[in-house]
């Protein structure tokens, strides 16, 4: 019979990261943002990490998630299984010596629980190799990263210059008169980025960012205009090419200027998250304080940039957070927490009333948040903004482009058909 | 001016259309391509030759995509041509709906004009309308004509294909009627039209129905009017409905360049498919090494006896499987004296009985039937029909049958028409059972139907597969999405054989990583035995060996394995006397008739099947509980989840003065049902519960259903808020909780996203909630003083005071905390009765909504009519230890789940059976957890998969299979002397 407080432990070993690792591991990381991922591994690089950031992509990558992953696990979890163990199959690396590194927000959706499947990934096969938690919640404290306030400093102004980098390329792209000069100024600045990170000078960021807008805005044009089209949605197939089906290229490829908001707005909802719960429920720990101050300090940072970003005249500046917040509240209530939960309306109504009315909405085949985020929103933001014209799209690994790319050009025909009635 | 061309390309049509100057239409045309897509929009253009020299060309639809880019055309999409065409000719119009091949669109052009699509499934759609015929094997003009004759509705699921057949093959194997089978299927049609892409919006004024089905099928016009509420004014069914689209591409070729036909047909000709198109390797290198694969498979065989020369006696095993019948006759020494394998075209009873007839005319007076068993979906019915000796679950059989191949087998895979079973074995008994769930079943009839959308036999079209040079890598997902995946081969410039024999690989990968959920062919084993139809499909064999990279054995009577186990089972259990079979003279006069009714035995309402046969017997089917038989239920059930539901609803009690507030019976009230009605007597208010929830019920607040994708419990509780603002009350509560109970047993304590902020979907799609009718409180139920503090705000109007709330906060947490009691000491009690009655106890574990007999469809009272006694994972799990997982346990219902599962372990008569909601994203974390659990000390995990399907059959034959691997398993513990 039953002890009482007795504990049954089912749990399997796993290899623990330990101190010692770091010198001669190498620890891989999924891709997501292609840019601002090389800029935060150029951060664990100069703490002495040995890190690579993966773009493995194709079927085989598909195929390996199919193959580890439960069917109705979500397709992020799919996309970055499959991407760990087709690159540890590779040859290209001593999986002896080879770790894994994945973030957790510890918030209610199954995101969090990618890491336990990644581990039971690997059991089968690749049973040495450690998996490593990025995360602020106190999770997984035998095989986290011990990060430093120092490097949570830089990881802020990683994101910022990220965002920057990637709103800029995005207004500069579909208008480039000379083709390939906005990438080419893309890739100047995250070599620049990164040098900063590297040999220091990451804090001035005032003369940070208006090198990258004067870059950006040396740039060539041609007058013309294009659809602005909105990206929000689930955070993994919202900036994933892999798992997006390649979608800013797409809508490139259309004649669109796709729109994808910073992907600070996560971080900042995520701390926003933990105030609301001391505010509504008065769970309030030490850690409250500690957040209290990181929103304050990332916002005065964000509001400089978007200050500066205006003044420059040039592009547009990101969404002020704090009117962000305001959209939810218009929406939903601040309360949806779980996933990209009221961040999704919420960027669905900053972009409508700031004139890119057109927008799709990602997420996985079956995502749970995004059940009422994203689709059961989208009639309120509808009501609110009459002009806007959004697409659910569902991502999924047997879900064809096909199907995909015909949902968005059914918008993209409203979009011009609103555009042609307007004028 | 230039005439205009529109060319519509969909998923199996191709519709053309030209246009005079003028607007007039100089020719039209609606051509099934079968895949073969260019050619046969080559064919057309060379028809519009003979009215126009050159046009201006625009092309649309789903598969016109490609082709348009590669052939450098004009590219429309659909439903924008389709609105063009609206507007001009239709001005009126309110909404519009078009199914086509395998796309649903709905068009709202007045008040807010919106167009939709379906998303990534073809339920619902024309296809759907193709596999269900075959599945009926009626044409589909036939089955329309039928479908008018209907008198009676049966629900079908219609999300998806495979789902509909697994509501659709039962009601065929129980005798009903195909032609309300058929108004059911279009009736489906028009819920999951209504369901997945109203979505909120309510279709009405003057609707235009478009598109090929709608068009052709009459029978789906009657049910769209019917369920719309639509009179002859308000439903327009345009002449020019199955071309529509290739009209309004014509209208958007205003803007295209002038060409010559010919040099647009030249140019089509010269297309080809890019490289992007995944293959693998050939299944085949030579001939030669397909002869010796052959010549090694052949090894498999049975010996055969003549049956008209044989003098002795013979075991006679019938499988009534989901699409097939089996029949066989054997020897005592196993010889086969007759075997039948056929189609059973939804008349299993019809096709038996013939060859019953058959059989006794071959075997004259020499051989006597000691012995008849029967297996499979038609397991029952034949068994009464026929007056057949024995019945044996399926899973069984195959694994009896198995064992006669190869007693050293250690794993036996299924492939049959309509599922797909793998049993592991350990010590010569079922050591695991998998069975494919609804979602992920890529079945043998999935190739079949294939095969005959291409116009060709399934032996054919997988012949063709054997040798193809690139077959196509096609995914391992559902056979929906396969659907879409061969579309897109397609476009790709894809062979059929190709196809073919990439279907095949589709099918067996997801036999393996889906199904069986291997990581690694090592898995499987070293002795492996498939069987099923499916398998003597040579490429799919060929594919199962390539992707398992093991020889496996295949019995040349593959197909017929199930009845050779029942077969094998007669033998085992005859007796001296003859077979209690239908004599050959008793079988001249068989003949019955059938009749469905509904059982109103209890709120259920089951569909109830009555075979009455020629002499006077009855067979009823379809019923979930005794009562349906005719029979008494007991009186004291040993059924926790009925004790549950009846407590929870009997619980609203009191008149109040403040007012009436409507609590919505569905999702977290089944767990805080107590708490509130506690809470809100306290407050003085009168508390009002929701109808039962049943399958009207759901339909009720369907078109404010967002998200098709949602668990069935959800989108139930559209309908809960639908009765409740029809009764009137003040308002209506529920509220939004992140965080469920802390019940100090895990890392967190959320509630899913659904559970925690549905009411914020509902605010959002129901137009009829607004100022105040809902009120949906952001609490947290283990932080008292906040908790008090939202209440008081959210009921501000009735101006409460924080004492009060205080008050009645406390009362309903303490109600709680009662009713959680009560159901832990019933839980004893049935426990306690059960070990004394020595019955086996099953914990159904799932969510406290399960409890809801619309979500389980009844499965506890099919367990007490199987000899269980049900508990439930709240009843239980606070006996069970801690537990420490592999997964992050953050959530408070699945850290139930965990500790339910660990107290199973401990007991040799509790079993546990997990309910999975369709759709619940986060059990695709603890399915796999609680099976390690249960698995690591021993026990069967069982899981159930439930959605709005209301049919048990397969969820029987997986109980059932349960119950035998039990039995097995203690027989085996006695013989070898362990204690129980």
């Amino acid at each position: 019979m039953k002890t009482e407080g007795a504990t049954s432990d089912f749990t399997q070993p796993y290899p623990v990261f330990t101190r010692e690792m770091k010198k001669d591991y190498l620890i891989l990381a999924p891709g997501m943002l292609p840019w601002h991922f090389e800029l935060i591994a150029e951060i664990f690089r100069a703490e002495g990490y040995r890190v690579e950031i993966l773009n493995n992509e194709g079927r085989q990558v598909i195929d390996e998630g199919l193959k580890h992953v439960h069917n109705d696990t979500c397709f992020p979890a799919l996309c970055v299984i499959g991407q760990f163990l087709d690159a540890l199959k590779s040859g290209k690396y001593d999986v002896d010596k080879t770790a894994l590194l994945i973030t957790q927000t510890g918030g209610g959706c199954r995101a969090s629980n990618y890491l336990p499947l990644i581990r039971k990934a690997l059991r089968a096969e690749f049973p040495q190799v450690p998996v490593i938690s990025l995360n602020f919640s106190g999770l997984e404290k035998d095989s986290g990263l011990s990060l430093g306030l120092g490097v949570i400093r830089k990881l802020g102004y990683a994101v910022f210059y990220g965002d920057l980098i990637m709103s800029c390329y995005n207004q500069t792209k579909p208008y480039e008169a000379v083709s390939g000069s906005a990438d080419e100024v893309r890739d100047r600045c995250i070599s620049a980025a990164r040098l900063l990170f590297r040999a220091g000078g990451f804090g001035r960021l005032k003369e940070n960012t208006y090198r990258i807008l004067d870059a950006f805005s040396a740039v060539e044009r041609r007058e013309e205009e294009r659809l602005r089209v909105g990206v929000v949605g689930e955070i993994y197939v919202k900036y994933s090419p892999l798992g997006n089906s390649h979608l800013e290229e797409f809508l490139l490829s259309e004649g669109c200027e796709p729109v994808v908001p910073a992907l600070m707005e996560f971080v900042l909802y995520c701390i926003v998250n933990n105030l609301n719960d001391a505010k509504f429920y008065g769970k309030r720990s030490l850690a409250t304080p500690v957040f209290r101050f990181a929103y304050r300090w990332l916002l005065k940072k964000q509001r400089r940039i978007n200050r500066w970003t205006k003044k420059h005249g040039v592009f547009r500046p990101q969404h002020d957070f704090e009117r962000l917040r305001q959209h939810a509240d218009e929406v939903i209530h601040q309360g949806v927490k779980m996933g990209e939960g009221w961040l999704i309306p919420a960027e669905m109504a900053a972009l409508a009333e700031t004139g890119t009315e057109n927008i799709v909405c990602t997420q996985p085949f079956g995502c749970l948040p995004n059940h009422i985020a994203g689709k059961g929103a989208v009639r309120v933001v509808k009501t609110l903004y009459p002009k806007a014209n959004i697409v659910p799209v569902d991502y999924d690994p047997s879900a064809t482009r096909v199907n995909q790319e015909n949902r968005i050009k059914l918008m993209l025909a409203t979009a011009r058909e609103n555009q042609k009635t307007a004028n | 001016m230039a005439k205009l061309l529109g060319i519509d390309v969909g998923s199996t049509t191709v519709k053309v259309c030209l246009l005079d100057e003028d607007g007039t239409t100089l020719y039209s045309s609606y051509e099934r391509h079968f895949s073969r897509v260019k050619a046969c929009v080559l064919q057309e253009l060379e028809k519009v030759r003979s009215f126009a020299r050159s046009a201006k060309v625009c092309v649309t639809g789903s598969a016109g995509l490609g082709l348009a880019e590669r052939g450098k055309l004009q590219f429309v999409q659909e439903v924008q041509a389709a609105f063009c065409a609206i507007r001009k000719f239709y001005p009126d119009a309110d909404a519009a709906v078009e199914l086509g091949g395998e796309d649903a669109k709905i068009i709202f052009v007045t008040g807010g004009t919106e167009q939709r699509m379906n998303g990534s499934c073809a339920g619902g759609t024309g296809a759907f309308i193709d596999q269900m015929a075959t599945l009926l094997d009626l044409s589909v003009d036939e089955m329309d004509r039928l479908s008018l004759e209907a008198e009676r509705i049966y629900p079908i699921a219609s999300r998806c294909g495979v789902f509909a057949k697994s509501d659709i093959q039962p009601l065929l194997n129980q005798g009903a009627k195909k032609s309300d089978i058929a108004a059911s299927i279009f009736r489906a049609v028009v819920d999951q039209t209504v369901a997945g892409l109203a979505q909120g919006r309510r279709i009405r004024g003057k609707v235009l129905f478009l598109g090929g089905p709608l068009y052709f099928l009459k029978g789906l016009r009657k049910a769209f009017k019917e369920t719309l509420s639509l009179d002859e004014e308000h439903a327009i069914f345009p002449e020019t409905a199955p071309r529509f689209m290739a009209i309004g591409a014509a209208m958007s070729a205003v803007g295209a360049q002038e060409e010559e036909i010919d040099a647009v047909a030249k140019r089509l000709r010269e297309v080809r498919g890019d490289d992007a198109l995944v293959s693998g390797k050939p299944l085949f290198s030579s001939r030669e090494e397909y002869h010796a694969f052959v010549e090694r498979h052949q090894r498999s065989d049975l010996a055969f006896e003549n049956i008209l020369t044989y003098e002795g006696d013979a075991y006679l095993g019938i499988d009534a499987g989901s699409t097939t019948t089996k029949l066989i006759l054997i020897t005592p020494q196993c010889k086969i004296l007759y075997s039948h394998y056929q189609t059973n075209n939804g008349a299993p009873l019809e096709i038996v009985t013939s060859r019953l007839k058959e059989l006794y005319a071959l075997a004259g007076k020499r051989i006597a039937i000691r012995g008849a068993a029967v297996t499979g979906y038609g397991e029952d019915m034949m068994k009464a029909a026929l007056k057949l000796d024995l019945g044996i679950v399926e899973t069984m059989a195959h694994f009896k049958a198995a064992l006669y191949f190869n007693p050293e087998v250690d794993f036996i895979i299924d492939i049959g028409g309509q599922d797909i079973k793998c049993f592991k074995v350990k010590n010569r008994a079922v050591d695991s059972i998998m069975l494919n769930e609804a979602c992920s079943s890529g079945c043998g009839s999935f190739i079949q139907t294939f095969a005959r959308a291409m116009g060709m036999e399934i032996e054919e079209f997988s012949r063709l597969g054997l040798f193809a040079a690139h077959p196509v890598e096609l995914g391992s997902r559902c056979t929906v999405f396969m659907n879409s995946s061969v579309k897109q081969a397609q476009k790709e410039g894809a062979t059929v054989e190709d196809i073919s024999a990439g279907l095949s690989a589709s099918i067996v990968k997801n036999a393996i990583y889906k199904v069986i959920r291997a990581r690694t062919s090592e898995e499987l084993g070293d002795h492996i035995v498939v069987q099923g139809g499916t398998f003597l499909n040579d490429a799919v064999l060929r594919s199962f060996e390539l992707e398992t990279g093991k020889e496996v054995v295949r019995p040349a009577i593959a197909g017929l394995m199930g009845a050779f186990g029942a077969a094998l089972y007669a033998r085992e259990n005859a007796k001296e006397t003859l077979s209690s079979i239908v004599t050959e003279a008793e079988l001249e006069r068989f003949a019955y008739t059938s009749r469905a009714v509904t059982c109103n035995g209890c709120t259920s309402h089951c569909s109830v099947n009555i075979l009455t046969f020629a002499d006077g017997r009855r067979y009823i089917s379809g019923n979930k509980c005794e009562r349906g038989a005719g029979l008494k239920p007991a009186e004291h059930p040993l059924d926790l989840y009925a004790f549950k539901y009846e407590k929870l609803l009997s619980l609203p009690s009191k008149k109040g003065k403040r007012g009436r507030v409507g609590l919505p019976f569905q999702l977290l009230m089944y767990e805080q049902l107590p708490l509130w009605t506690g809470f809100f007597e306290a407050c003085g208010f009168e508390v009002v519960l929701s109808e039962r929830s049943s399958r009207e019920l759901y339909f009720r607040g369907q078109h404010t259903v967002a998200s098709d994708t949602a668990c069935y419990p959800a989108k139930l509780i559209h309908g809960h808020i639908e009765s409740l603002l029809d009764m009137g009350v003040d308002f209506i509560f529920y509220p939004c909780e992140s965080y469920n109970l802390d019940e100090r047993d895990s890392v967190n304590h959320y509630n899913c996203p659904v559970v925690a902020y549905y009411p914020e979907l509902l605010k959002a799609n129901n137009e009829r909630l607004g100022g105040g009718n809902l009120i949906m409180p952001y609490i947290d139920p283990n932080s008292e003083r906040t908790t008090v503090k939202a209440l008081t705000r959210a009921l501000s109007r009735y101006h409460l005071s924080s004492a009060l709330v205080r008050k009645a906060f406390r009362e309903g947490m303490e109600r709680m905390r009662a009713y959680h009691a009560q159901v832990v000491a019933e839980g004893k009690r049935v426990m306690e009765q059960a070990e004394r009655e020595n019955k086996q106890i099953v914990v159904l574990a799932g969510r406290p909504y399960h409890v809801d007999p619309e979500i389980n469809h009844g499965i506890n009272k099919l367990l007490c009519s199987l000899g269980f006694a049900v508990l439930s994972e709240d009843a239980v799990f606070e006996e069970g230890d801690l537990v420490k997982v592999n997964v992050l346990n953050q959530w408070t219902y699945h850290a139930r789940l965990y500790r339910a599962a660990e107290f199973c372990t401990r007991r040799e008569n509790v079993n546990l059976v997990q309910l999975v909601s369709f759709g619940c994203g986060i059990d695709a974390i603890t399915t796999d957890e609680v099976r390690a659990i249960l698995e690591s000390r021993g026990k069967l995990y069982t899981q159930i998969k439930i959605d709005e399907i209301n049919n048990l059959g397969v969820v029987k034959i997986r109980l059932r299979s349960m119950l035998a691997a039990i039995e097995e398993a203690q027989k085996t513990k006695i013989s070898e002397g362990g204690s129980l």
